[in-house]
């Protein structure tokens, strides 16, 4: 069901969570909230699920007033960070919690129940585990039963916090994918919740990114990842390279290179930001402005080359298998951003 | 298993030095109270405990606890569940005062109720005036009890629900369960055993307690005697086999509830590991 949600502001004390926060999913859409800790993307996720209540701004659901709703009749599946398992029921009397505490009028019979639970085990890969209590089971498991708790319900929209954050990088690459495809298959509306960008970029069908409890940016993962709104974003979504650069007219100078500006860039004191691994590196007589070459190491098939530019200390990625031989410690090169983007200076 | 590191020399003096200190206060009083109470032989044991004065003091004894004690297991749920589950001011004020009862005298936790309620008391002349008994009667007993007793559930409770979270909770009431089902099929049961565990130390307080009954119950045998009251005044009477034959009850029940404690912590360590770390 395609939800919108519309200024949405939330202060704890004196202490603003969200701040005019708009956002739109579609049906069916996955979608993550991308911010550092202190962010308010848990808050916003907790007004969906209706634990906590906003100060103002309205969330419809399918259209409908979704904030007026009990925390009980929104019917959304949340899966906690720590997964909040109910720790004295087996991983059967989890998953059938939701539908055994519905009115009698509305509960479905012990069969159905029994045959719903026996069918989410199934697609949850959980078989045979269904008597062990969640304290005997792996971080992995205990996420798949918290999922398979959530969507026993059949939820309207499913709500993910931090839903790989308390496991190891193996499980979690493993888990990311196996959650794509459940996501897929029953095509109930995502929204979840990480401050690891290659998660959400990764996973999400579009990815919304905050900033202390403001929307800052919203788009599909390439586009954000492409064209970051901010030098906030810019900086948050991966690896980033910094320099002070001046755009005067529609000449752009950094360092000691001077080149045309990109179209819309602003004026006067900039950032200029680029990605470490996105450069062309080439002998003191090539494009781009001057760095000396402080270090060349080899991690894998890339290697790590830092420099200077001026005061500015950079570390670059770059392929170098055969490794070029004027990268030499020591050597003056040239360095020339494939891509780069510009920001407008702080001070 | 945690590594045993043993300090050579310390470690046997320390060890009969706790062993010493441990018999000489526990197991020779708790043996001269059996060997006490059947100095002269089995009959004289069974008689003061069927005197009907004996039987009124473990009747009342009984009675005092079945109220103060069920009165404190579901104050002390609520007082835990209220501090482990909000932020709010005063919480500091709130935990100091559930725990005064645990550093004031028992006595003054008696007295209170005779200056309240008592003939001479604050709402003294109210009270007769509507004919109603709080001080020298059960009333006065069961307030008294459940004063000193106070701290004990609540006491267990607080860091078990601080360390367990409400994520549990909240997970229930977004399944849909309501509030009241969310209590009991969630929050009650994953706090069971440390109810348990607090609700048995509660009870053997309530029983055992002395000083604080001893100043609202005015002594009037039995009518207004628990137990240990029971036991001073038999004692007062030079009737040491009945004293100590009585008193074998009280501490038949210390060590029943020593056993259960015990299997309590020793089954479920782990849910009580939180609330022993106080």
């Amino acid at each position: 069901m395609p939800l919108e949600i519309k200024s949405l502001s939330k202060a704890f004390g004196q202490y603003p969570a969200l701040k005019d926060v708009s956002l739109t999913a579609a049906d069916g859409e996955f979608l993550a909230l991308l911010g550092p800790s202190g962010s308010g993307k848990t808050t916003l996720l907790r007004i969906l699920a209706g634990l906590e209540q906003p100060d103002s701004g309205e969330v419809l659901l399918n259209g409908e007033d979704f904030l007026s709703e009990s925390i009980g009749a929104r019917r959304v599946g949340m899966v906690f960070q720590h997964y909040a398992l109910f720790r004295h029921m087996t991983v059967d009397q989890n998953i059938a919690f939701g539908l055994k505490v519905r009115p009698a009028s509305a509960r479905p019979n012990r069969k159905a129940i029994a045959a719903r639970v026996d069918e989410l085990l199934t697609l949850m890969q959980l078989e045979g585990l269904n008597r062990r209590y969640p304290s005997q089971l792996s971080g992995g498991q205990r996420q798949r039963v918290a999922l398979a708790r959530a969507l026993a319900i059949e939820p309207r929209m499913l709500l993910l916090d931090e839903p790989f954050g308390a496991l190891d990088a193996q499980v979690r690459r493993e888990l990311r994918r196996w959650l794509r495809q459940v996501h897929d298959r029953t095509g109930v509306t995502t929204v979840f919740v990480t401050h690891d960008q290659e998660e959400a970029l990764d996973l999400a069908d579009r990815v919304a990114v905050l900033k202390d409890g403001a929307l800052v940016q919203m788009g599909e993962p390439h586009q954000v990842y492409a064209d970051p709104a901010t030098a906030f974003v810019y900086d948050f979504l991966g690896p980033a390279c910094r320099l002070s650069a001046v755009v005067a007219g529609d000449r752009l100078t950094v360092a000691d290179w001077t080149n045309a500006a990109p179209p819309g860039a602003p004026s006067g004191k900039v950032e200029l930001y680029f990605r470490p691994n996105d450069v062309s590196l080439s002998p003191a007589d090539g494009p781009g402005f001057s760095a000396k070459v402080l270090h060349a190491g080899v991690r894998g098939a890339s290697g790590k080359i830092e420099c200077a530019v001026g005061e500015v200390i950079l570390e670059l990625e770059a392929a170098v298998s055969p490794r070029p031989a004027f990268l030499s410690r020591g050597a003056d090169i040239r360095v020339l951003p494939n891509r780069c983007k510009l920001y407008p200076s702080a001070d | 298993m945690k590594p045993v590191v043993r300090l050579p020399g310390v470690a046997p003096l320390l060890l009969l030095f706790s062993v010493t200190v441990l018999g000489l206060l526990i197991l020779l009083p708790l043996g001269v109270v059996f060997q006490q109470a059947f100095a002269k032989g089995l009959s004289a044991y069974i008689a003061p405990l069927l005197d009907p004065d004996a039987q009124a003091a473990i009747r009342l004894t009984l009675l005092v606890a079945a109220i103060s004690v069920p009165l404190n297991a579901i104050f002390g749920v609520a007082a835990a569940w209220t501090v482990a589950r909000f932020e709010f001011r005063g919480k500091t004020l709130l935990l100091a005062l559930i725990d005064l009862p645990f550093s004031i005298s028992p006595v003054v936790s008696g007295l209170v109720w005779v200056l309240l309620f008592g003939a001479e008391g604050w709402f003294g002349a109210m009270l007769q005036a509507w004919g109603v008994k709080i001080i020298f009667a059960t009333t006065g007993l069961v307030l008294a009890t459940i004063l000193v007793t106070l701290p004990f559930v609540a006491r267990e409770l607080i860091p078990l629900m601080q360390a367990q979270g409400a994520d549990e909770e909240a997970a229930a009431l977004t399944l849909g369960a309501s509030g009241f089902i969310t209590f009991f099929r969630v929050t009650l049961p994953n706090i069971k055993w440390a109810l348990i565990y607090g609700v048995l130390l509660c009870n053997a307080r309530a029983m055992g307690e002395f000083g604080a009954v001893s100043v609202v119950s005015g002594h009037i045998r039995g009518v207004t005697d628990t137990l240990p009251l029971h036991i001073e005044a038999l004692y007062n009477d030079y009737d040491f086999v009945g004293a100590f034959a009585v008193a074998t009850l009280l501490a038949s029940l210390g060590l029943v509830t020593l056993v259960v404690k015990t299997a309590l912590e020793w089954r479920f360590a782990d849910e009580l590991a939180a609330s022993r770390r106080h």
